[in-house]
């Protein structure tokens, strides 16, 4: 390498983080800061008003506030959140912020100094008022890595993550030869975070290894599973980091052009990719002979149009082809014939997220991280019954209870944990039992469970495992793009089989047959969508058989979820006779007071839609679930011959 | 195609055969007279289809079957194209395309050269699989073309004809359309097949079951 060029490139780059310093600090300076959670979680819980308020209450009264738009902070059961950083105070974070609490917001702290604890969340820094991040329990387990800037820095600023540590490690890996960036990142063991798992450093040097001047780096960011939503929230709060490692990944394997693939359903994701990628184009961070260099690469945006299949990776690159998203055979890998037939990487967001901090704080610091074979921090996103919903980073290795019970603070309402879903439709159900696992790539999947795309739900009591089987694999019949055989006709069967559980007209010889069939498909389909397709099948049946016996040989749902193996039952002790909520509430007028007024279901005219369950008022909680259906008491057709003629009666 | 023309020596079912370097084992096998089902292989395609997944053979050395039509020969290589294992997979894989396969041989004028017969035979199958559910889509035929009906109901979706149609006709009225269960082959904008068509039936010699079928009743081995 010429020795002249690592200089140039550090010293392009110094200049540009003087310049960005002084921009921020013009904006910022001695200022009172006001961060707007406004990622998708913000506004769809309504950040977008909140961040008007302020912005017009700082214009009204002249306040001089900056007032900025960040990303998530993972805290999504917590949206609106508001951050309010006041010249010499700790930073406070605020909690389900809406128009009026901003408007008390800004007459009580910012214009006084009354922090309003009753809005905090907590506090950045430890101080003597206020309760602080690192007083909750969840911090002793969350590492945050990827996550680090989220909600701290303004996306759409490139100043900001520039100031915040960012390119940096872009400016190092170019004084490196190329060969040592591969080093690296295979030394510290990353591996990919898009489910399977594989080695980065190992896919990149397969790709620098295999002949051909033209080479394409594709980030995949379609992220399709029900439940995961950590691509979308790190695309939204700091798209940079994603940009700085395909910057460097291109550079490791002599790539000159990128593509992000980005799902269109993502909006904000993409306009705030747009927005990073004109800006890094300006401050020539990519284009032609970044930051000095000899270096030249171009990123390209592409918008998926929602097909979860074109998460498989040549899938993918079909699509990008223009041809139909669908999957080929592999081998060929895309490291030797990928896009245009041409040596190509398609890593994840998460993973191309981690390079640069392994580039600045080199492999054994990330190797040193998690557990041996899977080193680094997990994301998850938790969804479910779980108190804390949102996004967690941990070190591999967590186990399942602190994750659920300490970091998402356990099952809201008193409910009972059942299972756990993780890696979404490709993933599995794992039972209590499970909870003390490590989490890694490797124990999830001896588990029968596998990464996937970070996806966590968490099920209770009330969720029936048999229709969790069945609402996933609704999913990944509908989403089988009907190339071959066994994923095409063989989700559909076994779909089939599980439907009939669910209405109570399965056999019990079905439970084998679906068995035998589901592991079959794993064997026989020709992408990872089909071969880990049954998955949900195969984990509910080794962890809740008993569950699908119940279905079967009962016509019971024990977690009172399958509509046809349930009976709405109203308990004559407990219905008060003044009240006519539930009567009010019936879709179908299927409920009507007998002659000492207790109310009756008609249950050849109930559609189960539960309604009156959630009428009846709680100082009565007089309407009950039963199954199976033959459950309701007989004297029912007694009671019916007593109802007087229907009163129908409005709640109003 | 390689251009390697170095040949190598493999054992199939025990008999040494010699293929040329870089050829898949499904066509070395059927060359060499052993015959492995298959729907939707293409010899000049340049990248197999893989989607019938029928051609499962076990080979020396490897956990799992894998298909014939992706796996290229190699020196020394053990196939076995009887194995339990891969007979198992391709029996499940047949008795699928069978479930959804609007079965009517006594009707059918593909009855005879039809290849699902075929394969039945081999794998020791019934036409009429108990193990699955009949799932049939119940699509229109479609009669619009004077030469030949198309029986959507009868495909199995290997997409032979649509590889000839537009590799060697260089027409290209067939093509896939829909996903999942949904996947059929039609024209594009769903136009009645007989609209654009150039009438060369080379789609009909190529169909291997009877969703393609001449309406003279010719046999497909007769179509010049």
């Amino acid at each position: 390498m010429n020795p002249d060029k690592p200089t140039a490139a550090a010293a392009a780059f110094k200049e540009l983080k003087e310049r960005a310093g002084a921009q921020l600090t013009q904006l910022t300076h001695d200022k009172t800061v006001i961060m707007v959670g406004t990622a998708t979680c913000g506004c769809a819980a309504g950040a977008l008003e909140v961040l008007q308020t302020f912005k017009d209450e700082v214009k009204k009264r002249n306040l001089g506030c900056a007032v900025i738009e960040v990303g998530c902070m993972g805290h999504c059961y917590a949206e609106p959140m508001v951050i309010i950083r006041k010249p010499n105070s700790p930073g406070v974070c605020y909690a389900h912020v809406n128009p009026v609490i901003a408007e008390r917001l800004v007459n009580e702290y910012i214009l006084g100094e009354n922090p309003c604890p009753e809005f905090v969340l907590a506090a950045f820094e430890p101080n003597d008022i206020l309760p602080s991040f690192q007083d909750f329990p969840r911090s002793r387990y969350e590492q945050k890595i990827i996550l680090q800037n989220c909600g701290h820095i303004e996306p759409t600023k490139i100043e900001h993550y520039i100031v915040a540590g960012g390119y940096i490690a872009l400016a190092k890996a170019l004084e490196a030869s190329p060969e040592n960036i591969i080093e690296e990142v295979e030394k510290s063991g990353l591996r990919g975070r898009g489910g399977a798992g594989f080695s980065t450093g190992q896919k990149w040097r397969l790709c620098r290894q295999s002949p051909g001047n033209t080479k394409y780096v594709i980030c995949n960011a379609d992220e399709g599973d029900p439940g995961a939503f950590i691509d979308r929230a790190l695309l939204e709060s700091d798209p940079h980091s994603v940009i700085e490692g395909m910057i460097i990944a291109a550079y490791a394997i002599g790539a000159r052009t990128g593509y992000i693939y980005v799902r269109a359903e993502y909006p904000l994701a993409v306009e705030r990719l747009e927005i990073a990628l004109k800006q890094a184009k300006k401050l020539n961070l990519t284009g032609a002979h970044i930051l000095g260099s000899d270096f030249c690469f171009n990123i390209h945006l592409f918008k998926g149009s929602g097909a979860f299949v074109c998460g498989e990776e040549t899938a993918l690159i079909a699509s990008l082809e223009g041809h139909a998203g669908m999957p080929h055979h592999r081998p060929p890998y895309p490291t030797t014939h990928g896009l245009h037939g041409k040596p190509t990487i398609v890593n994840n967001v998460k993973t191309l997220a981690y390079v640069r901090h392994i580039i600045n704080n080199g492999a054994d610091w990330f190797a040193g991280i998690g557990t041996k074979k899977s080193p680094g921090t997990a994301v998850f996103a938790l969804a479910g019954k779980i108190v804390n919903t949102g996004l967690v980073e941990v070190p591999m290795g967590t186990t399942l209870r602190q994750i659920i019970y300490d970091v998402g603070s356990g099952i809201p309402g008193g409910k009972q944990f059942k299972a756990v879903q993780i890696g979404g439709p490709s993933g599995g159900c794992l039972p209590e039992s499970a909870l003390d696992l490590p989490v890694d790539f490797n124990s999830l999947k001896e588990a029968g469970a596998i990464m996937g795309s970070g996806g966590m739900v968490v099920l209770d009591e009330d969720d029936c495992m048999v229709e969790m089987a069945r609402y996933f694999l609704e999913f990944t019949q509908r989403e089988s793009c009907g190339k071959c055989t066994f994923c095409r006709l063989g989700t559909k069967q076994m779909l089939e089989i599980l439907t009939e559980f669910t209405f109570g007209k399965g056999r019990i010889e079905d439970l084998d047959n679906l068995e035998r069939l589901a592991e079959e498909v794993k064997a026989g389909s020709l992408c990872a969508l089909g071969r880990t397709a049954p998955n949900p099948i195969l984990t509910t049946l080794r962890y809740f058989r008993q569950e699908y016996e119940d279905h079967i040989r009962l016509g019971k749902c024990p977690a009172l979820m399958c509509q046809h193996l349930i009976a709405y039952y109203i308990l004559p002790d407990k219905c008060e006779r003044s009240c006519d909520a539930c009567i009010g509430s019936c879709t179908v007028e299927a409920i009507s007071p007998n002659k000492k007024r207790i109310k009756v279901i008609d249950q050849t005219q109930c559609v189960k839609c539960g309604t009156c369950l959630k009428a009846c008022p709680p100082q009565y909680n007089a309407i009950v679930k039963l199954t199976p259906p033959s459950e309701v008491p007989n004297d029912n057709s007694k009671l019916k011959n007593q109802i007087s003629k229907p009163q129908i009666k409005s709640k109003n | 195609m390689t251009k390697d023309k170095e040949t190598v020596m493999l054992t199939m079912n025990g008999q040494t055969i010699t293929a040329k370097s870089g050829t898949k084992l499904l066509w070395a096998a059927l060359d060499n007279g052993i015959y492995i089902p298959n729907l939707c292989a293409m010899r000049d395609k340049p990248e197999p289809e893989a989607a019938c997944r029928l051609c499962w053979v076990e080979i020396e050395g490897r956990q799992s079957p894998i298909t014939a039509c992706t796996e290229p020969v190699a020196a020394g290589m053990v196939v076995n194209t009887t194995g339990e294992k891969a007979l198992k997979l391709a029996r499940t894989g047949f008795e699928l395309l069978m479930a959804s396969h609007a079965l009517d041989c006594a009707r059918c004028s593909a009855n005879g050269s039809c290849e699902l017969q075929k394969i039945a035979k081999v794998l020791k199958c019934s036409l009429k699989p108990k193990r699955f559910r009949q799932l049939l889509r119940g699509l229109p035929v479609d009669e619009s073309n004077p030469l030949f009906t198309y029986d959507p109901n009868k495909c199995v979706l290997c997409g032979r004809c649509v590889w000839v149609c537009r590799k060697h006709v260089k027409s290209g009225v067939l093509g896939f359309a829909h996903r999942g269960f949904e996947r059929r082959i039609t024209t594009f904008g769903d136009e009645p097949i007989g609209k654009d068509c150039l009438n060369c039936s080379a789609c009909v010699k190529a169909c291997p079951t009877g969703a393609l079928t001449m309406k003279d009743g010719k046999k497909k081995t007769d179509i010049a």
